[in-house]
């Protein structure tokens, strides 16, 4: 292989890049990125970016001295992509023909239809969405966050923590279920509750009230009426695919991989958010948008795309972390493969609980509230049992 | 010097941490060997001494990164800072650390003294 592109210069690119040249591939490495900073760690952008704790500087995710020897063209976005011929068409005509191509262009913020347009209406997936959310945390406002999912969660917590008034509006009865399952979903909700945001459930809007062009209240579908100074949609990512729309690749919500990242197309992968990988336990496709994902999928993505003999490991359990008012949440594994969930150490009422879910008596996941000790031992052992058990006796 | 606890009460494959500023990690690994590095982590607010030991490498148990025990060396991101190590003696039956007079590194929003 003489060129390999990347395209989507941010964590599952970067990994790709480094996973490459680890795997010693010599020849032209080309990045492109539509964003005009060099790749930076999005998870602070709800935590301790927004909370004034850590600067931009910090967020970088390259070390001071690494350099890829790569080509980086930051700030062009890729339009199309021809499949076969392997070319990648740049906003500003350059074409770019290549051997191997990574796909990592991961997914942006999900609009509402309903509040587009409105200047105090923020999404929250980039350097600059952080930025312009942040200059309006202002003590005394209240915020009203559309969807209890991690990002509005953690931005509750920050906000909170500012001196806002923040109320959380979740569509369904209980927050984090598709996640962490109905009861672990209760107590973290528990937690949000416990240090004042105010926590709605079941109910969407119903109608916006606005006076020069910003939102002034929600009228709720369960009849309540919210003020607002300043509205959060933080209702889950969208993959970014339009541009592969015409490239013959296999696209539904992301692009379909097998479990190695090989696209229909040959010479081509797909890792982190943008990708929908065939989960072997679950016999589906799935999006995974966590981090840890991004990083390791970038890995396996790119030995497959090398001609390396597909590695044996079987793939971890997925894990993700999040962090609301002061406490470390940590998850490994499928909450949805669970028929029971027991609590092996601490308290839900002390927000310090670890809880094991259990298929009979196969332990499926974990989740740890401030317990990373125990929490690594636990996700270990989740991996070691996943990499021993045959693919047959896997629930399907 | 600081005082870590008596050898014979941290067990091979066990880790503490010393309440000094900052705070130390004190490993004792499955081969019997003995190491001392700062227990924040250069990424972010995690203690090192919770992480996971194999062979002379310590995955921090947020973002795992992987420092080495030996040199404080980042073996894998997303840290980018190495970790300072520690002198390490057992005087009398005790772990003793001679801390490192270099500036430790420590994670963005963190001082010597705790939070920013
Ligand atoms: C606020 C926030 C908090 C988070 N917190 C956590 C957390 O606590 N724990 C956790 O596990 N995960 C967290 N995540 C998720 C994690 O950040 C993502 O899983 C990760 O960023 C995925 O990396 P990626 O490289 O696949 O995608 P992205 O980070 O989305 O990067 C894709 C890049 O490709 C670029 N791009 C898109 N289209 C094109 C194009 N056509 N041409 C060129 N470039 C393009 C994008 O602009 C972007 O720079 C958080 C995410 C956000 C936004
Ligand atoms: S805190 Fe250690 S890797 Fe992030």
């Amino acid at each position: 292989m003489e060129t390999l592109a990347i395209v989507g210069a941010s964590l599952a690119g970067l990994s790709a890049a480094r996973a490459a040249r680890a795997k010693g591939f010599a020849g032209r490495l080309v990045i492109v990125g539509d964003e005009a900073e060099r790749p930076y760690d999005r998870p602070p952008l709800s935590k301790d970016f927004l909370l004034g704790r850590m600067t931009a500087g910090d967020l970088a995710l390259e070390a001071g001295n690494e350099d890829l020897q790569a080509e980086w063209l930051l700030g062009h976005r890729a339009l199309g992509l021809d499949g076969e011929a392997k070319a990648i068409m740049l906003e500003d005509g350059t074409i770019i023909a290549a051997d191997g191509i990574v796909i990592a262009t991961g997914a942006s913020a999900r609009r509402l239809p309903s509040l587009e347009g409105f200047t105090n209406v923020h999404t929250l997936r980039t350097l600059d969405d952080s930025r312009q959310l942040a200059a309006e945390l202002l003590p005394g406002r209240r915020l009203v966050i559309i969807g209890a999912g991690f990002i509005g969660a953690e931005v509750a917590s920050t906000a909170s923590s500012l001196g806002l008034e923040v109320t959380l509006v979740n569509a369904e009865p209980v927050p984090f279920s598709a996640a962490l399952g109905a009861e672990m979903g209760e107590v973290v909700a528990g937690l949000q509750v416990s240090r004042g945001v105010a926590l709605l459930r079941d109910t969407t809007i119903d109608s916006v009230e606005s006076a020069g062009g910003r939102v002034t209240g929600l009228n709720l579908t369960n009849g309540q009426r919210l003020a607002a100074d300043l509205v959060l949609v933080g209702i889950g990512a969208v993959p970014n695919t339009a541009w592969l729309s015409f490239s013959g690749l296999d696209v539904k919500n992301g692009v379909l991989c097998d479990a190695a990242g090989r696209t229909n197309l040959p010479g081509i992968v797909a890792a982190g958010d943008c990708a929908a990988w065939f989960d072997e336990r679950a016999e589906t496709h799935r999006r995974v948008e966590h981090w840890t994902s991004a990083t390791e999928q970038a890995e396996i993505a790119v030995e497959a795309l090398l001609g390396a003999a597909p590695s044996a490991a079987k793939p971890k359990p997925h894990y993700f972390w999040s962090d609301q008012h002061g406490v470390k949440l940590q998850f490994a594994g499928n909450a949805g493969e669970a028929d029971r969930v027991e609590i092996e150490a601490g308290s839900a009422q002390a927000h310090d609980l670890l809880a094991v879910y259990y298929r009979a008596s196969e332990p499926v996941a974990v989740l740890g509230m401030n317990q990373p000790r125990l929490f690594v031992k636990w996700r270990r052992a989740l991996a070691q049992a996943a990499a021993s058990a045959p693919t047959s006796s896997v629930p399907a | 010097m600081h005082r870590a606890c008596p050898l014979n009460d941290l067990a091979r494959g066990d880790a503490i941490r010393l309440d000094t500023s900052p705070p130390i990690a004190v490993f004792h690994t499955e081969e019997g060997e003995l190491f001392a590095i700062d227990d924040t982590c250069t990424h972010q607010d995690a203690s090192l001494a919770d992480g996971w030991v194999e062979g002379c490498e310590v995955e921090c148990p947020l973002h795992a990164s992987k420092f080495d025990l030996r040199t404080g060396a980042v073996d894998s991101p997303p840290a980018k800072l190495p970790v300072r190590v520690h002198e390490v003696a057992v005087i009398d039956g005790d772990i003793m650390v001679i801390e490192s007079q270099e500036a430790p590194n420590l994670p963005p929003g963190l001082t010597v003294g705790g939070h920013v």
